[in-house]
């Protein structure tokens, strides 16, 4: 035989005249569709090297040249906190910006290679795609994170060993990806094309990066800037990456609620739109 | 009894987009094991009627149930019946073969103590055992369909819908395809629905077909007596004449051309 039979019964049940069809529990389907993308995500990865070290080359660029020259000049006041130790976290959130909100790219290629039609046919809700592409991101972002500290290590950045804090910034980190990567699905939803998610891509990325506390305190900005800063989810993330890596106060669990509600806020909106994307 | 629910059920199936009734009350049924064919002219709603069917559109009008499982109020239990292999062909060029069936028997909750050998078998039924670990993007078109063959087939569907198998396809590589899909028929008993324009095909493949045109059903049968109603030596490719007549005149200024010019292009793009 070259195909074994259908695994499903033959015969419909007696009571509804249908098919039973076994079916593990709802509950399971959002790990399991989370798991199974983001191994997708590894595997990829896996085969383009190359992508992890270009993209290390920018917050390098900062880190080198920014930090060490503003370190120098001591144009920004933190306290005790060298201006090099309080710029890595903020550098770390803003290499998982970059690759999150340019992830929505991904959405619409697979839209276009047909790719995302067999994703929606499968026993998949939608809102579990749209999870499972989030966190798929996230790991795309926390390999990316593990060779920025490897730089700021080597630059001297004080940082935390304790194992806890540090599983706290690599949730930080999936979370807020996560959360990025649905506000450009999102976005995808909406425009539906490359181009213009790549022009609104650029357009947001350098005011939620400088509207945020990732390259100075919040008590440095203009009153007006301080509010945006305060409805930026990445000074939710900077701060929460500064407090656990660099032991500086901070808000954790007020930074982790917003977080997870705007992650929660994304996958809804995400989802809402993304059957524009299947038509 | 099996044979007493239809594989596909549609009830005066209407779909609009706009103004555009691009599925106009279709009524159609599907017997367990055939192969059934819908053909018709591009823009005759055979896309539109498929893409309900799979709950990739939503219902507007009428009705359709797989397997008497209701299309609009139970897509997930849909879902689990049936392996759809869209007209594109597409695979996720940056992953080898038995990636991208894993993660569809992922996608479909095969258990994992299965998964493996159900992966391997699928591939095997495909005859790509051989080329599992190869990159995708290194496939030629003929063996990308028959990866999308082996991804829908992975979760074991009793209903397979196939839209346009061949198209963009070497005469061998389509052979190869119909191959499969016939071995699978006669291996598994499992239902077919598959849309085309090739009419030899349609003629040597199918059980039954249905002839779409502008949205409603213009004839259906089997090809023998679809021929034999047209009276003479017909041949399919007349019956096609007959029913959609004004279709090949007008058809191709509407974008009969640009529709398998999209197609060939992503056939070389995957990846």
């Amino acid at each position: 035989m070259k195909y074994a039979p259908l695994a499903v019964p033959q015969g419909a049940s007696a009571d509804t005249g249908l098919f039973p069809v076994r079916r593990p529990p709802a509950w399971r389907q959002y790990p399991s569709r989370v798991a199974a993308l983001c191994l997708v995500e590894l595997q990829k990865m896996r085969r383009d090297r190359t992508e992890l070290l270009t993209r290390a080359i920018q917050p390098a660029l900062w880190l080198i040249i920014f930090g060490e020259t503003f370190s120098r000049i001591r144009a920004i006041p933190t306290g005790s906190v060298p201006y090099l130790d309080f710029l890595a976290p903020g550098i770390l959130a803003q290499s998982a910006l970059f690759i999150a909100i340019f992830y929505g790219i991904q959405i619409i290629w697979e839209r276009d290679a047909g790719v995302l039609t067999k994703l929606l046919v499968t026993p998949t809700p939608r809102s579990a795609l749209v999870t499972g592409k989030a966190f798929a991101a996230g790991v795309r972002a926390l390999t990316q994170a593990v060779v920025v500290l490897l730089l700021a290590a080597l630059l001297g950045v004080a940082m935390t060993g304790n194992p806890l804090k540090l599983a706290g910034v690599a949730i930080v980190l999936l979370l807020s990806a996560a959360f990025f990567s649905c506000l450009s699905m999102t976005i995808a939803g909406l425009v539906l094309t490359r181009d213009r998610l790549m022009g609104i891509g650029q357009a947001i990325t350098m005011p939620l990066f400088f509207g945020s506390n990732a390259l100075y305190p919040v008590a440095l900005m203009p009153a007006w800037l301080q509010v945006i800063s305060h409805a930026n989810p990445l000074s939710y993330e900077v701060d929460a990456l500064r407090g656990l890596l660099i032991g500086t106060p901070a808000h954790l669990a007020l930074d982790f609620t917003v977080l997870i509600v705007s992650v929660v806020l994304g996958v809804t909106a995400a989802s809402a739109l993304l059957g524009r994307l299947a038509r | 009894m099996t044979t007493d629910i239809p594989a596909v059920e549609c009830e005066e199936l209407t779909y609009r987009f706009g103004d555009h009734r691009a599925v106009d009350g279709v009524s159609l049924r599907v017997v367990p094991g055939e192969i059934f064919g819908l053909l018709g002219p591009n823009g005759a709603g055979k896309t539109t009627t498929i893409r309900v069917i799979t709950t990739l559109l939503p219902l507007q009008g009428g009705q359709a149930r797989v397997f008497g499982v209701d299309v609009d109020r139970r897509k997930m239990e849909v879902r689990r019946l049936m392996g759809y292999v869209p007209q594109q062909l597409s695979a996720n060029g940056a992953l080898t073969g038995r990636e991208n069936v894993s993660l569809f028997a992922r996608l479909f909750d095969v258990p994992r103590r299965e998964r493996r050998d159900r992966v391997a078998e699928s591939l095997r039924a495909m005859g790509l055992e051989d080329d599992a670990d190869r990159i995708t993007s290194a496939y030629s078109g003929g063996m990308v369909r028959r990866l999308e063959l082996a991804q829908a087939l992975v979760n074991r569907p009793r209903l397979l819908i196939l839209d346009e198998p061949t198209i963009g396809l070497d005469p061998i590589a389509r052979s190869g395809v119909w191959d499969r899909i016939n071995e699978l028929r006669e291996t598994t008993g499992m239902t077919v629905l598959v849309t085309t324009h090739s009419m030899d095909e349609a003629d040597a493949m199918c059980d039954r077909v249905a002839l779409m045109h502008l949205g409603t059903l213009r004839a259906i049968g089997t090809p023998a007596e679809l021929k034999a109603a047209l009276g003479g030596d017909a041949t399919l490719e007349d019956v096609f004449r007959h029913h959609a007549a004004d279709a090949l005149d007008n058809s191709l200024p509407q974008g009969g051309f640009s529709e398998v010019r999209t197609t060939r292009r992503t056939a070389g793009r995957v990846g």
